[in-house]
This record gives structure tokens, C-alpha cells and sequence, in this order.
């Protein structure tokens, strides 16, 4: 939920807002080393000196996980209806608007059917870009339909998470997102067919406390910030600093909460090999 | 006492005072006739200012330290409560009570959100907001409550699930998601009532049911108007405000077809009648649940994954 605070923060911004203004040379966010748009998107938007991970969008994982030209989307033009009429220090209308302008996208998740390694799955990625990659009504039906879609071609789920949490400005709706989408993970669940989760930087709140979290198979990203409440939200309730690589991927997979840490250059192998252990 | 009543409740409280001050008098006639006046004086002002309560008004209702918790419910509507402890992994959560108990006729399981109500209880109840063994200890009691056919009721009041250290170590997050998986797929009935403050998650992780009701003074949302306004506004100064935009009450999510069921409480909230409030609360589990009990394990489970399915708004 904290995506406002954490903007001003040392996460790394949209890969779009680094690039040098001539848009071909980009600086690690890591290590400050100048690299080429071209070098890196070879690279799966990987630094080649520091090994560090932009934060990349939808479009950037359907290019790096599914065989080219295989992605069939789904519910391409679903918005959402602001339902609550909500209004804070902006009309949330005009929130998004703004970002359905600045990203080309209609919310913050993308879904459809595509071919990892020519197996065929139902797949999910979502866009931090668009308000934080926030789930409101548009995110929760999308999962759905999407879960839906898996079952019904009996083809394993991939969904990639990045996402702030859930989406304050369609209140409760927004919550009960969270039930829709784990609701209808125990149909897939019930028919045997695999889903593999894949968190990335940041996935919190909600979207944690719901279908990320519910992977046959967890995979995070190298140091990707995932939790369930933000780390500002947790120094106030503590009052003292938070331990170096706290909710970062390598902590949650020293706690138990993810199976494996793995490279994005190597991500898409392995979600292959695993399918095929999985069916 | 004092500190404890509200501010749109003040001028109820202070003529509700004069009353009582008058009636200490003798048997005057005129007197008598004054008290009359000042009664009917009351109950209009009761009703049109329970009536228009703002939505930060609820809030401070559903947050009242004299309202009703889980186990003043328990003890007021059932009978033969016994506690179950700990989630079998780590320890016993204190923010989450649960057990068997019989409500009328009906053995059920009841779970709920448990806060305090002086410091002391507060600390060691942690202000009802769990840790991730409270939903583990919860989801044992209900996969319990499956296993010998026993319908489950749970209680939603709480502030948060726990923002603490420990709690994101132990995976607060993967234990609220295995809730809302497992509690959609549990083939025994179940009731959800927001009593007091459904805050996020922290409280949809005991709340995936059948039905869903709630109180009419309580609120459940995404967040809480505080934090909404910290973030939305970058000051706490706008809750008012938050809470109008975030649309939290029981009236607002029944339209939004969130809840099922608003059920009223005495006149100025449940902290004013307890046990009429449980009266009121058991009769209407009792109905639910007669109804619930006739559907079959499999429809149950159909009916609380559609149901939450239908949940949203968008446009295709
Ligand atoms: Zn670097």
C-alpha cells in the first residue's frame, strides 16, 4: 500500500524513468554503471556488472518467460468503473486516466494464454507502474478469469506479482479481491494442474496475503521486497531500524515463505523444468 | 466513565445525567412532569443523531472500549464454551479466541478477534491484532470444526493482523492467504459477523464465510481512515474525510453487495445493552444457520467461492 512513500525511497524506479534522456543509456540503480538499453534488454533488464534487477513491466516478461509471439491476451480492455466515486487529494478518475496515459495500460495486471518452451499456459504479470500495481476490482477479476482459464484448458497458471497491495481507492471491494482470487486458486488446486507463483520487486500487502503466496511453487527474484506490511509501516510500530535485507527475498527464503531464489535470465528454464515435473 | 463517551454522545449522556439527578428529588408533581419532557427531549435526540451518524462517527462506535468483544458474545449467547489454544507450531495468540460452544441448540465453533479492554489486557491481547500463529490457530479450529461436521461462526474486530518484525519472519502473509484458500473450501457452513473493526486483511483472514453480516455501527475495509489518510493525504488530519471516501459502513456494503445482512443494535450502539445485542446477534446466527445446514458440503463450498467471485466492479 505504501507506493506513494516508497517512490521518494532508494527502490529502484520504473525502468522508463532511468533511461538518459537520448533513451539508449541507462544507469544501474545499484552500481551506477552506464549501460546500454539494447545490452540490457539482452540481458533480461539484469545489470551486467552488479547482477542487479530493474524493475521491469508486463510487456518485459511476456518478451523474457514466453516464446515469441505466443501471447494471446485476455480481457484486454477490462477498466476499472470507481465504483466507490473516490475522491481524495485527486479524483481517482483522473488518477487513472494519468496512468492509463503514462503506461498505455487499462490496470495494473495483464493476462492471456502463451507457450513457455512450446508448453502451453495461462499466464499473469502485473505492472508497478500502474498505481503501484494495486489490486482493486480490474486486478481480482482478471486472476480470476485467468485461473479460470487454466482450469478450463487444463494448462499450468504462471502469474507474476509486483504489486504495492491492494487498492485503497475501491475500499472494500478491493479486499475482498484477496478472497476472490485464493477462492479460486482451490479450483485449480482441486484439479491437479500447477501454478507457480513469481514475486518480484515489491510485492506487498494483499497481493502477498493472496495468490502470491499460494504458489505449488514459490520463486522470488534476487532482493525483491516482499511482505505483507510495509517496512515504514513496521519501524513506526517497532520504533527502532530494521535489520539489513529484512523482508528482501533472501530473508523470506531463509524463513520458509519461498522455494528457491532465481536469476530472471534463468527464470523461464526453470519454470520450463519445473512444469515438466508438475504436468 | 467520562472519558470514555463520545463526542456526538455528550449532550445525550449530560441530559441522561439530569434526569437522574432530577429523580433523586422528592415527588414533586412538577418535577415529575419536567422529567417527562426531557425523556422525550432524549429519545428525539437518540434517534435523529444515531440516525445521521456520520461515517467517522461509526468508526468511533465500532472502536468504543465499552463495546462488546468475541468473548463477551460467547458468554452472553452461548453455553458450555470451551477454549482451544495454540496453532500446534509456534504458541498461542492471544488476539485470536476460539473453541466449541453451544448457541441454543446448535454446537458450533466460534472464532473470533479478541482485544482488551484497560492497558493490561490490551498488552496481552495485543490490541486485537494477530500474529500469524492466531490465523494458524484459527484455520486449526476450523479444519478441526470440519472434521466433526461442526458449523463455524467467526467474529471480526480487529485494528490490523500485527505490523511487527516477527510476525512478517513467521510469513503473516502466507498464513492470511492459506486462510482465504482453506476457508473456501471447508465443507461445513460458515457465518462471518464484523463486530466491531474490520480492518483489511488482518480481519478477511478469519473472514471468507457463506454469509457475512455485520453490525450496524462497525466498519470493515481496506484500511483504516487514519492510514488512508497518512498515505492518500500525507497527514493523519484527514480521517474524516478518508473514512467518507473509503465508503466503510454497514449501509455502504450492503450496497456494494460486500455483506449480506445488517443487524441493527440498541439505540446508541451494543456498549449500551450487551446482552440485548447478543440476544439480538443469536436469533439471527440461529435463522442463518438453520438455512445454512441444508445445503450440501459440496454446495457450501460452490457457494462461498461464487459468491466472493461475484464480488467487484468493472467495466468489460
Ligand atoms: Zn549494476
Amino acid at each position: 500500500m505504501g507506493w506513494f512513500n516508497r517512490k521518494k525511497k532508494h527502490i529502484a524506479p520504473t525502468t522508463k524513468k532511468t533511461v538518459i534522456p537520448d533513451g539508449q543509456w541507462v544507469k544501474c540503480d545499484d552500481c551506477g554503471e552506464l549501460l546500454h538499453v539494447k545490452q540490457l534488454e539482452v540481458n533480461s533488464w539484469v545489470c551486467l556488472k552488479c547482477n542487479h534487477h530493474f524493475r521491469i513491466g508486463s510487456e518485459e516478461y511476456i518478451k523474457i518467460l514466453l516464446d515469441e509471439n505466443s501471447f494471446k491476451e485476455t480481457e484486454k480492455k477490462m477498466r476499472s468503473a470507481n465504483p466507490l466515486e473516490f475522491v481524495d487529494t485527486k479524483d481517482y478518475n483522473e488518477r487513472l486516466k494519468t496512468s492509463m496515459k503514462k503506461t498505455g495500460l487499462n490496470d495494473a495486471v495483464r493476462t492471456g494464454i502463451g507457450k513457455i518452451n512450446g508448453k502451453k499456459v495461462a499466464f499473469a504479470a502485473m505492472d508497478f507502474k500502474f498505481i503501484g500495481g494495486s489490486m482493486g476490482s480490474v486486478v481480482g477479476e482478471k486472476i480470476a478469469r485467468i485461473i479460470d482459464k487454466a482450469l478450463e484448458n487444463k494448462i499450468p497458471l504462471i502469474i507474476v506479482s509486483q504489486s504495492g497491495g491492494a487498492r485503497m481507492m475501491e475500499g472494500a471491494l478491493s479486499l475482498m479481491q484477496l478472497a476472490k482470487t485464493s477462492a479460486r486458486l482451490t479450483r485449480l488446486a482441486d484439479a491437479h494442474i500447477p501454478y507457480i507463483s513469481i514475486l518480484t520487486d515489491p510485492t506487498t500487502g494483499g497481493t502477498t496475503a493472496s495468490y502470491a503466496m499460494l504458489g505449488d511453487i514459490n520463486i522470488a527474484e534476487p532482493k525483491a521486497l516482499i511482505g505483507f506490511a510495509g517496512p515504514r509501516v513496521i519501524k513506526q510500530t517497532i520504533g527502532r531500524d530494521l535489520p539489513k535485507g529484512f523482508q528482501r527475498s533472501e530473508f523470506l527464503l531463509e524463513k520458509g515463505f519461498v522455494d528457491m531464489i532465481v536469476n530472471r535470465k534463468e527464470l523461464k528454464d526453470k519454470i520450463s523444468l519445473l512444469l515438466d515435473f508438475l504436468g | 466513565m467520562i472519558n470514555n463517551i463520545l463526542d456526538f454522545e455528550k449532550p445525550i449522556v449530560e441530559l441522561e445525567q439530569k434526569i437522574e439527578e432530577m429523580k433523586k428529588l422528592d415527588d414533586n408533581l412538577d418535577i415529575k412532569e419536567e422529567i417527562k419532557t426531557l425523556e422525550e427531549k432524549i429519545n428525539h435526540l437518540k434517534k435523529s443523531v444515531y440516525e445521521n451518524l456520520t461515517r467517522w462517527q461509526r468508526v468511533q462506535l465500532a472502536r468504543h472500549p465499552q463495546r462488546p468483544y468475541t468473548l463477551d458474545y460467547i458468554y452472553n449467547m452461548t453455553e458450555d464454551f470451551v477454549e482451544l489454544h495454540g496453532d500446534r507450531l509456534f504458541r498461542d495468540d492471544k488476539a485470536i479466541v476460539g473453541g466449541l460452544a453451544k448457541l441454543g441448540n446448535e454446537k458450533v465453533m466460534i472464532i473470533g478477534h479478541q482485544k482488551g479492554r484497560d492497558t493490561k489486557s490490551n498488552l496481552y491481547r495485543n490490541f486485537g491484532m494477530p500474529n500469524p500463529e492466531g490465523y494458524r490457530k484459527a484455520l486449526r479450529l476450523m479444519k478441526m470444526a470440519e472434521k466433526f461436521n461442526i458449523p463455524i461462526i467467526t467474529m471480526l474486530d480487529t485494528p490490523g493482523a500485527y505490523p511487527g518484525l516477527e510476525a512478517e519472519e513467521r510469513g503473516q502473509a502466507e498464513a492470511i492467504a492459506r486462510n482465504l484458500f482453506e476457508m473456501s473450501k471447508m465443507r461445513v457452513p460458515i457465518i462471518v459477523v464484523i463486530i466491531g473493526e474490520g480492518a483489511s486483511g488482518g480481519a478477511l483472514g478469519i473472514g471468507v464465510g457463506n454469509r457475512v453480516l455485520m453490525l450496524e455501527n462497525t466498519w470493515y475495509s481496506v484500511i483504516s481512515p487514519e492510514s488512508c489518510s497518512s498515505i492518500l493525504w500525507r497527514s493523519w488530519e484527514y480521517k474524516e474525510q478518508a473514512a467518507e471516501a473509503l465508503k466503510l459502513t454497514a449501509k455502504d456494503l450492503l450496497e456494494l453487495k460486500i455483506i449480506d445482512r445488517i443487524i441493527p443494535e440498541p439505540l446508541g450502539g451494543a456498549h449500551k445493552n450487551q446482552e440485548e445485542m447478543a440476544k439480538i446477534l443469536k436469533e439471527v446466527l440461529l435463522e442463518e444457520l438453520a438455512a445454512l445446514k441444508k445445503m450440501k458440503p459440496e454446495k457450501l463450498v460452490e457457494d462461498r467461492i461464487e459468491k466472493f467471485g461475484a464480488m467487484g466492479v468493472y467495466i468489460e
